[in-house]
């Protein structure tokens, strides 16, 4: 997998001449005038959707159009114009080009921030007088504040977890089942839904409803067949009805472990399980002596990103109980603090334990990458 | 030596049942809660109200036979009716005679009913579609009152919000895919200084949570009078979703066939013309692999356009509006069912359409150890 880039070779140039020279201002002309019309375009396009009345189809397929093309012509143009210069000078900016733009808006969008949440965390709720820790402080001293770490951790715990065994579980059967296709599609289903729908799929589960009248939610309906009074889940049994939202990510998440396992099982060698076989090892000794440290590289990716994920689970919070009943994690705690309460300090302070709590992962994935692909 | 393949053949047999079993048994649990969404999808109000979706479904109950007054009877002692007997409170409760036939007092003791009821296989099939009808178009419903008036309940029309979905998503997938096919390239094939200090800054961004992005940047869009537009969510999305593209493109740019760019430059082409007319058809399966991922969580999106778009009606889009409808119409079960379903169309079409690429392309990048 290692790569040594390509340079342009070495060809005998020809001393420039007039006429060359011409060409390479009539070409940086043109590239000048590339540019200048995709600015144009790019300017009378965002104008037209800021303001147009035009039907709502109309303004979707020009956002379309006007945002795609708008960035190809900028790589067109801007290309067009570092290779009409000279060559030396080409080779020099032309890679620029081509990652400028995606470091560019990484920093901005990512490390940059990273540098001023931290910087606003020190201030105070409005963001005027410096208050250095103070913000950390109170997140580690409130009683109300530190559930809310308990509560992330059990999403790491729990939902990582059993997103893992669930999507190993299934990858494993589904290899030797005759229905594979379909089962591992149905899992996979639920990937494709929002987390706002799937919590408007999972009311139907947990819905409680007077013990008088029927049913609607399915867990109660089975508890009242069974003889049980009928439970609001998602509110009482603190801390413990975090685990019944946590069981909605499981149900979300499995299915992409279980690819992901699926494939890397596709790829141990036949012959190592079969000669396992006739050596008269059983199903679960192959499973736990082959399969799984054949694939522990990849159960160690995909619990890396359940447990990342996990950690900055948000949407299926806010929309069952939206932070209530105990319920709250470090990302609703931060927009509860900065949008809701506006306390600008104390929320990015959440921002940056979140990133804190994410660094291992980071300097991990730095040293997998260092080892595997000798840069 | 023939009976011991005989007796691994019914091993395998067996063991093949339970694989087969377990496996059906959990797909079943994976698919109820929106099979459940599914089917509520078509019911009305009232009946997603009064009993669970699963009474859809064929199930055992107890059904009326027959019906009479209780004029002669006297609910103050034992009586006997239709062959069993009981007392009032246990009549009130429900008698079962050994034929399997219940009968059952409705009603208070002065005017009560009896009703004679037998359990039979039923299923309901008082199906709708006026839910979909509302979502979409807009249209209103009448509502029958407890007590008989008609109510007229307004539908949401949330065609408007799916086609905002549509241009949010569709330029949000695109244009990281193309800014990180280009440094893929780069970082791949291109000598520069400073290419091993950039990459670590692209792979240590991959795990950096967006949350630290949301204030800074909503500063910096109120300052460019950026917030509410298409541009701002876009650029959102695809600063969020830069740093995995340009990760998962560099793992499989970076494995192309070296010989292949090599003869290509002997032949004079430049990195443009390589990249434009090479490295782009080759990477195909690793392109339409990420684009199905980043367009399922663009779309399926909540925080990134909760924040940028906020309160801006007309270009709300379709996970906010849904979220909106829980909040606000949390009772509605037959307009957020029906919206639901209809926010999950477009990524279950995407995702079945493009699943084969979706596991290839994944693979390049995150299963080589």
């Amino acid at each position: 997998m290692t790569t040594s880039p390509l340079s342009q070779p070495e060809v005998d140039q020809p001393p420039p001449s007039r006429s060359r020279l011409r060409e390479t201002s009539l070409g940086l002309l043109t590239s000048l005038a590339i540019l200048a019309f995709t600015a144009v375009i790019l300017y009378a396009g965002f104008i037209f959707l800021r303001d147009s009345k035009a039907p709502k189809l109309v303004v979707a397929g020009v956002a379309i159009v006007w945002g795609v093309a708008g960035v190809a012509l900028l790589y067109f143009g801007a290309n067009h114009l570092v290779e009409q210069l000279p060559d030396r000078w080409t080779a020099l900016l032309q890679p620029y080009i081509f990652v400028g733009p995606a470091v560019a808006i990484l920093s901005w969008y990512l490390l940059i921030p990273s540098f001023r949440t931290l910087y606003i965390s020190l201030l105070d709720r409005t963001s005027e007088n410096f208050v250095g820790l103070q913000n950390y402080i109170d997140i580690f001293t409130q009683r109300s504040l530190i559930s809310t770490f308990r509560n992330n951790l059990m999403w790491i715990v729990f939902g990582a977890t059993f997103a893992v065994i669930f999507g190993l579980l299934i990858a494993v059967l589904a290899d030797r089942s005759k229905f594979e296709r379909t089962a591992k599609a149905l899992i996979f289903l639920p990937m494709a839904i929002s987390f706002v729908g799937a919590g408007i799929i999972w009311n139907f589960i947990y819905e409680v409803k007077d013990i008088s009248v029927p049913q609607i939610g399915l867990l109660n309906a089975i508890v009242v067949a069974l003889g049980g009074t009928p439970k609001a889940w998602t509110a009482s049994f603190q801390p413990w009805n975090n685990l019944f939202l946590i069981v909605i990510v499981v149900w979300l998440q499995t299915g992409f472990a279980m690819v992901l396992f699926s494939a890397a099982i596709k790829g141990i060698p036949s012959e190592l399980t079969e000669a396992a076989r006739v050596d008269g090892a059983n199903e679960v000794q192959i499973f736990f002596r082959i399969t799984i440290p054949y694939i522990m590289g990849t159960i160690i990716t995909v619990s890396t990103t359940i447990v990342i994920f996990t950690l900055k689970i948000f949407d299926v919070v806010i929309v069952m109980t939206g932070g209530q009943f105990g319920t709250e994690v470090i990302a609703t705690q931060f927009y509860r603090q900065y949008f809701t309460n506006r306390n600008f300090g104390l929320g990015s302070a959440f921002a940056i334990i979140l990133l804190i709590a994410v660094i291992p992962i980071m300097i991990y994935n730095l040293r997998q990458f260092r080892e595997q692909e000798g840069f | 030596m023939s009976v011991k393949i005989g007796s691994t053949r019914r091993q395998r047999r067996t063991s093949s049942l339970l694989v087969n079993s377990v496996l059906i048994l959990l797909v079943l649990i994976w698919s109820i809660p929106t099979f459940g969404l599914l089917v509520s999808s078509f019911r009305t109000k009232e009946d997603i109200q009064s009993s669970g979706w699963w009474k859809m479904l064929p199930h055992r109950e107890w059904v009326q036979v027959e019906e009479f007054k209780t004029k002669d009877l006297d609910p103050n002692s034992v009586m006997t009716i239709e062959g069993v007997s009981g007392t009032f409170k246990e009549f009130r409760a429900g008698v079962e005679s050994p034929d399997g036939t219940r009968v059952r007092w409705v009603g208070n003791k002065r005017r009560g009913r009896i009703q004679v009821e037998k359990r039979q296989w039923t299923m309901r099939d008082d199906f709708t579609l006026e839910n979909y009808n509302e979502v979409l178009l807009g249209g209103s419903v009448n509502i029958k009152r407890a007590d008989g008036t008609v109510k007229a309940v307004h539908g949401e029309d949330l065609s408007d919000a799916f086609l905002n979905s549509l241009a949010v998503s569709v330029p949000a997938t695109i244009i990281p895919i193309l800014i990180a096919a280009f440094a893929a390239y780069g970082f791949a094939w291109m000598k520069f200084p400073g290419r091993r200090a950039l990459f670590i800054l692209v792979i240590a961004m991959l795990v950096v949570p967006l949350q630290i992005a949301l204030v800074p940047i909503l500063r910096d869009y109120v300052k460019l009078d950026l917030n509410g537009t298409f541009l701002a969510v876009w650029l959102a999305h695809t600063g969020f979703g830069l740093a995995l593209a340009t990760y998962l493109l560099f793992n499989y740019i970076s494995s192309l066939p070296r010989d292949i760019l090599e003869s290509a430059f002997i032949d004079g082409a430049s990195h443009f013309t390589i990249f434009i007319r090479l490295i782009l058809p080759l990477s195909v399966p690793a392109l339409a692999s990420f684009a199905i991922f980043q367009f399922l969580w663009v779309w399926n999106d909540y925080l990134v356009a909760l924040i940028f778009i906020g309160e801006k009606k007309e270009v709300k889009v379709l996970t906010m509006r849904l979220a909106d409808l829980v909040g606000s119409r949390g009772s509605d079960w037959h307009l957020l069912t029906a919206g639901a379903f209809v926010s999950m169309i477009l990524p279950l079409a995407v995702f079945f359409g493009l699943q084969r690429y979706f596991v290839r392309g994944l693979l390049a990048g995150s299963v080589k150890g």
